[in-house]
């Protein structure tokens, strides 16, 4: 390269640079600093996308809406408003009822109300039976891959054969056989539903969770902090726990997060095979079920999409969420 | 505050009764460490003996692969029960530890024995405070309370010469830089106040600038708390100066103990020799090519019949290939060495003139201690590194 001062060169590089950003050349030696000073600061920031904080929006509105359902304006999720049978959402004409802006289902009922308390019990479901999976998946998980030997290969065995079932069949099945007996017990039809439900999806959630734990357990376990700690007399159960655990949480929660969205869908098929919680009590899933005739003949397809919608929504936010932990949680692991 | 620390001594006294302040602290006796591999039995550690006596500090040197973490961590009872044999005796304050289980070594671990490990990178928790780090194990073995934890964690932080460590306290191990990290990992160590220290190559994952540091820190910590210490290290420049004793270990065995002055000035295994000079000395002009052992160290599954260092060595002869060298006791009391033809004796003397005459010394190590034929250090003819 012919030699050429220094000086020129950067001037070329900052009119360059100017051109680009569309700023004067005066100010040429300050953007580059300013960019790379936002750069900086902006570490975090720039990992919680437009995407992630959309689906906290949705997510957070959700939860409001749930927690404060009785406070809605809108009839009871039970409740027959005459009139409303089929009404469409945002229904203007001169015979619509005003103040029921998703439309009213197949019998008067208040589609928004529906899906609020639709909302309550698909999503008690899917969070309790990641809340069970994570609590046994995560305990059997964390053990196999501490102590290693012949219990792992009884938990790993163990989780294996739950995988090998088709985890919508073991569901369902599990579902089946425990509704009546669960509602011996708890009475309320609403409630055992809830509680079988959130059991048979829970088992169901088991073996990945407890795959990803022991598999993060084998690698953490075997830092040379866990010895260190050992080295200064830990017992197991606090390395376990203290230790290795909270080195291994970010990877359960992704993994929990994407199981969430999965089981809020199982919860949903479960309904259209009859196995979930029974109508007239909402769920997400048997709403889709009761609209389904009318999405055929087209006279109300309002019900299966607002239900539908409501779902994917969901799931994606979920989805979205637990790729930016597990992305934040990779960024931590690389700095190390 | 005072009620607490006269209970902590009399839980000390309580568990080790009969703690006997004369004879040494540590015996280690025909310790062997081998390991199940799908290749075979690793004889990591095979047949080590040593003593240690109270405030002292033993050197254990040698290259990768010898042996001497793995022997650290045999002692110190570390080592997982899987697939590892364990044999041999050590008596720890004259009472027998080898057999001891993981419960009962639990008492010892931290509050007698402790250990810093080689990468302070790895050897603290990513997702605890330092402080927490430290205070863990002093809640584990004493008696005390919270808060007086918290007060003797920031002692020791600032003993191990970290600054403002009230704040470094509250700072997670990424904060820090790998020096600093070091000097927590010797305060979690130092914390219940061991009577033996590990230090499992502290210095080799550090910058050289801090090396010497982390060294001297730990020097005057032993010192401070008459503390004996074994010191593990690939560098004879690290022991030289600080050990009081310096075991050379080779493929498993300790090949050559003694004092650490007599080793430097009377070293009689050549493998001990080769370390030594594979040292880069400031006197040597620039580009002077450093000396490396040829070769590599034996397998452990399958040693070679004879002295396991006869592959690489210059003085080298047929018995060397087909009988194994005892540890014998060398001129100087405490020196000891497995050799046929020692270093610096007529035997040795014969042994390298033979085979040089006959052009079968290792051409990557030229001895220096021998008869005057010794080559000047060859030097590189341009300016490549």
């Amino acid at each position: 390269m012919p030699e050429q001062p220094a000086d020129t060169l950067r001037e070329q590089a900052i009119a360059a640079d100017a051109a680009a950003t569309g700023l004067p050349v005066d100010a040429g030696l300050e953007v580059p600093i300013a960019a790379a000073e936002a750069g900086t600061e902006g570490v975090f920031k720039k990992r919680l996308g437009i995407g992630a904080w959309v689906a906290i929006a949705w997510l957070g509105l959700l939860l409001l809406l749930m927690v404060f359902a009785p406070l809605l304006p809108t009839p009871g999720p039970r409740e027959r408003v005459s009139g409303l049978a089929f009404q469409q959402p945002l229904c203007s004409a001169s015979d619509c009822i005003s103040g029921h802006p998703l439309g009213g289902d197949t019998i008067g009922r208040d589609m928004t109300a529906r899906l609020v308390y639709g909302a309550r019990n698909s999503l008690f479901i899917g969070v309790g039976a990641v809340v069970v999976g994570f609590l046994i998946g995560g305990f059997l998980g964390l053990v196999a891959g501490y102590y290693r030997g012949r219990l792992e290969s009884y938990i790993v065995g163990f989780l294996d054969v739950l995988l090998s079932v088709p985890a919508l069949i073991l569901a369902l099945s599990l579902a089946i056989f425990l509704q009546e007996r669960v509602q011996e017990i708890v009475g309320s039809n609403e409630m055992a539903g809830r509680l079988t439900l959130t059991f048979a999806l829970g088992i169901v959630a088991i073996p990945s969770i407890g795959r990803i734990t022991r598999a993060n357990t084998l690698v953490w376990a075997q830092r040379e902090f866990v010895t260190a700690a050992r080295a200064q007399g830990a017992k197991d159960s606090r390395i376990m726990f203290r230790e290795v655990l909270p080195n291994v949480v970010p990877a359960m929660a992704a993994i929990a997060l994407l199981a969430l969205a999965v089981l809020i869908i199982a919860e949903a098929a479960l309904s259209i095979l009859g196995a979930g919680i029974t109508p007239p009590a909402p769920t997400w899933g048997n709403i889709i079920v009761e609209g389904f005739d009318y999405l055929t003949n087209g006279r109300a397809p309002h019900i299966v999409f607002e239900a539908s919608g409501a779902i994917f929504l969901t799931v994606l936010a979920i989805n979205y969420l637990g790729d930016a932990i597990r992305e934040r949680f990779d960024v931590r692991e690389a700095r190390l | 505050m005072s009620p607490r620390r006269q209970r902590k001594s009399v839980t000390a006294d309580e568990r080790f009764p009969s703690a006997p302040l004369d004879g040494p602290l540590l015996e280690v006796a025909d310790v062997k460490t081998h390991f199940k591999t799908a290749r075979g039995l690793v004889r990591a550690v095979d047949g080590v003996s040593f003593s240690l006596e109270r405030g002292r500090t033993l050197g254990i040197v040698g290259e990768s692969g010898s042996g001497k973490t793995v022997l650290s961590r045999s002692i110190m009872g570390l080592l997982p029960k899987r697939n590892v044999i364990r044999e041999g005796s050590v008596r720890f304050e004259d009472r027998e530890i080898s057999d001891l289980s993981p419960h009962e070594m639990r008492q010892i671990w931290g509050s007698q024995m402790g250990m810093v490990f080689q990468d302070p990178m790895t050897s603290l928790n990513p997702v605890m405070r330092v402080g927490k780090q430290i205070t863990e194990s002093l809640l584990h073995h004493l008696d005390i309370s919270k808060s007086y934890a918290d007060e003797l964690a920031l002692a020791l932080l600032s003993s191990v010469g970290i600054p403002e460590p009230q704040r470094r306290l509250r700072e997670y191990p990424h904060q820090l830089s790998g020096g600093m990290r070091q000097r927590v990992m010797i305060a979690i160590a130092l914390a219940c106040g061991p009577k033996l220290l590990f230090a499992d190559e502290p210095t080799t994952a550090l910058d050289v600038t801090v090396q010497a540091q982390i060294l001297d820190l730990l020097q005057t910590q032993q010192r401070e708390r008459f503390m004996a210490m074994i010191l593990v290290t690939h560098d004879l420049g690290v022991v030289a100066g600080r050990a009081d004793e310096i075991a050379v270990m080779y493929a498993g065995k300790v090949v050559e103990k003694a004092p650490a002055s007599v080793l430097f000035t009377d070293m009689k295994m050549p493998y001990t020799e080769a370390l030594l000079q594979s040292i880069p000395k400031i006197s040597d002009k620039s580009h002077t090519r450093l000396r490396v052992i040829g070769g590599r160290p034996p397998s452990l599954i399958d040693p070679p019949a004879g002295c396991r260092f006869a592959a690489r060595c210059p003085y080298v002869q047929d018995k060397c290939l087909d009988e194994e060298p005892p540890l014998l006791p060398g001129s100087t009391p405490g020196h000891e060495f497995r050799c046929w033809f020692p270093v610096g004796t007529p035997e040795g003397r014969a042994a390298l003139e033979r085979n040089r005459a006959a052009g079968i010394a290792p051409p990557a190590y030229e001895p220096v201690i021998g008869d005057g034929a010794t080559a000047p250090a060859s030097t590189t003819s341009g300016g490549t590194v």
